[in-house]
């Protein structure tokens, strides 16, 4: 197949070679970016990002947080599901029995160290009793020490909310799933930055 | 009679007032304007960061951490630099242009003593003396600027050739080809000017243009605003003239200052863009004067009608650093053989012609 060439005329004629014109033409097109961004911000596409934060998508996995019951107990019953799944490794679960009997496995510690945690939400799924969630919409924080990238059970309860999910019958705050319960995170159940930021879509 | 030390205040106190309030200020703004102006050609934001506390200006105090930054530096200095030309190249580049500001006038006249009087049409009238707004009133006026401007480039050439460097070398060889090659047009452009105004001191040249708007050197010498106004971006060695130094990709004559060393070349540069628009206000744009507003058939009171040439003459001095700023990030980069031939066969020849031209059509119409 032969190769097509284009030639492309060198730009002749007085106009061209005067500058002058094109330097005008081009002096023309800054200049109406210049005073419609000076004045309007009409072409400019910058998110300024600590004022201004950009729409994440709603399937974006962020910080996690640990749910939890009716009663304010946490909904995890240290299945040990999720440190199981995990690739990374980064989940620390040691259970214990609730002394007063009411649920009958929960977890004396859990803790994620967020330095090791590959953000891939396989944690989240392998869930059951939906106990974790990352529809947080926060990064994870930075830290000076590295310890303190290990979030407890104390840190990831911290934005917890009440899940509305089923679960076990023994649980005495079981109940019969609402009308139009939804599986994700409501605004009003995130923290601040978050839910403005739903808003804001 | 003045005393001599009346004399020597008076200067000294436009000399301050004129270089190191009025063009430091505009100059400092210039820095953060450049890069805030810019992006917001190339729809960016730019610099907007910079505050006072809780003010944010706009990022407009972009320039003071700047100036910051730079004097903590570190000052380096190559090792088989010739120290003494290496110290003394920032030096002769950022002096010329800042002595060439003493025959800009930056109002009519000011009479210290009558600042509440009325009616002051001309300095003839004040009560005790005069003076010029200006800090040198010198017949050789724009001849100085020439002389002086020239000068500027031997701390272009200084420099590449101290810091031992051979691409500082080479970046200081094409400044001073670039530099030679405009600066005759720079002087040919003028003087179809000085044919028509008959003067060649700036203060007269902007008494002779007036108030009036077709009076002005732009309508009168069209085609020498254009070549001063192309041969003056040269010398200021900004794009589109720019190959003496590039700044991701061309090395320059400065590439081996850093701190405040560098700050002065900088700072240079930018007061050369100040002057440039000094100028071309002086020479093509009335200098003072407000187009149609005559200041000796106003009764306003002596110091109002001070103040408003001397905004109006700021008004125009921003509003074409405004437009170099403009022109500096619209154009492309001349190639050097291409910029040698703008300079050498294309203006020269159109600046003669201009002169000649003007010339003639004196000799006919008067």
């Amino acid at each position: 197949m032969p190769i097509k060439v284009k030639t492309v005329a060198r730009p002749e004629g007085l106009a061209v070679n005067a500058f002058l014109p094109e330097v005008l033409r081009g002096l023309g097109v800054t200049m109406r970016h210049f005073f419609a961004n000076v004045f309007a911000r009409k072409y400019t596409a910058t998110i300024e990002y600590p004022e201004e934060r950009p729409p994440y998508p709603e399937r974006n996995r962020g910080l996690h947080r640990l749910m939890v019951r009716a009663d304010g107990q946490v909904r995890c019953v240290a299945c040990m599901c999720c440190p199981t799944v995990c690739p990374a490794h980064c989940i620390t679960i040691v259970a214990e029995e609730a002394p007063d009997g009411s649920i009958e496995k929960r977890p004396r510690i859990f803790e994620i160290d967020e330095l090791r945690c590959v953000v891939c939400g396989l944690c989240v799924e392998a869930c059951p009793c939906d106990a974790i969630r990352m529809d947080t919409g926060v990064h994870a924080p930075p830290v000076y020490e590295r310890a303190d990238a290990v979030l407890g059970k104390v840190d990831l309860l911290k934005m917890a909310a009440q899940s509305v999910a089923k679960q076990g019958v023994k649980d005495p705050t079981w109940r019969e799933e609402p009308e139009g319960a939804r599986s994700i995170a409501r605004p009003e159940e995130l923290p601040l930055s978050a839910s403005s930021r739903l808003k804001a879509r | 009679m003045p005393t001599t030390t009346q004399i020597v205040a008076l200067a000294l106190g436009k000399l301050i007032f004129l270089v190191g309030i009025v063009v430091m200020l505009l100059t400092s703004v210039l820095t953060w304007a450049e890069r805030r102006q810019s992006a917001m050609m190339q729809d960016r934001l730019g610099p907007n960061r910079a505050n006072l506390g809780r003010f944010r200006f706009w990022g407009l105090t972009h320039f003071l951490a700047d100036a910051l930054k730079m004097l903590f530096k570190e000052d380096v200095v190559p090792a088989r630099a010739h120290k003494p030309l290496y110290t003394l190249a920032p030096v002769l580049a950022l002096a010329p242009v800042l002595i060439v500001f003493a025959i800009i006038p930056f109002g009519d006249f000011l009479c210290l003593h009558d600042l509440g009087a009325r009616g002051i049409s001309d300095a003839a009238q004040c009560s005790q003396g005069s003076t010029y707004l200006q800090v040198a009133h010198m017949d050789i006026g724009i001849l100085f600027y020439f002389a002086i401007a020239s000068l500027s480039v031997y701390g272009a050439v200084l420099a590449g050739w101290s810091s031992y460097n051979k691409f500082g070398l080479l970046g200081g060889l094409r400044a001073s080809s670039q530099m030679m090659a405009y600066e005759v047009t720079l002087g040919m452009s003028l003087l179809g000017l000085f044919l028509v105004y008959g003067t060649i001191e700036p203060h007269t040249l902007v008494k002779a243009q007036g108030p009036t708007l077709w009076h002005w050197g732009i309508v009168t010498q069209p085609l020498g605003f254009l070549l001063f106004l192309t041969s003056a971006l040269a010398e200021t060695k900004r794009t589109p003239f720019d190959q003496v130094e590039g700044e991701p990709e061309i090395i320059g004559h400065f590439v081996e200052y850093s701190g405040l060393r560098f700050g002065m070349f900088y700072l240079g540069e930018f007061i050369e863009v100040v002057f440039t628009a000094a100028v071309l206000t002086t020479c093509f744009f009335g200098g003072w004067y407000l187009p149609f507003w005559d200041a000796t058939q106003s009764s306003l009171p002596h110091w109002l009608v001070v103040l408003i040439q001397f905004g109006t003459w700021f008004g125009k001095v921003a509003f074409f650093c405004w437009l170099q700023l403009m022109i500096r990030w619209s154009l492309p980069r001349f190639r050097p053989d291409q910029l040698l031939q703008l300079g050498w066969l294309r203006l020269l020849p159109a600046s003669i012609l201009n002169v000649v031209g003007t010339a003639g059509v004196l000799l006919f119409v008067r």
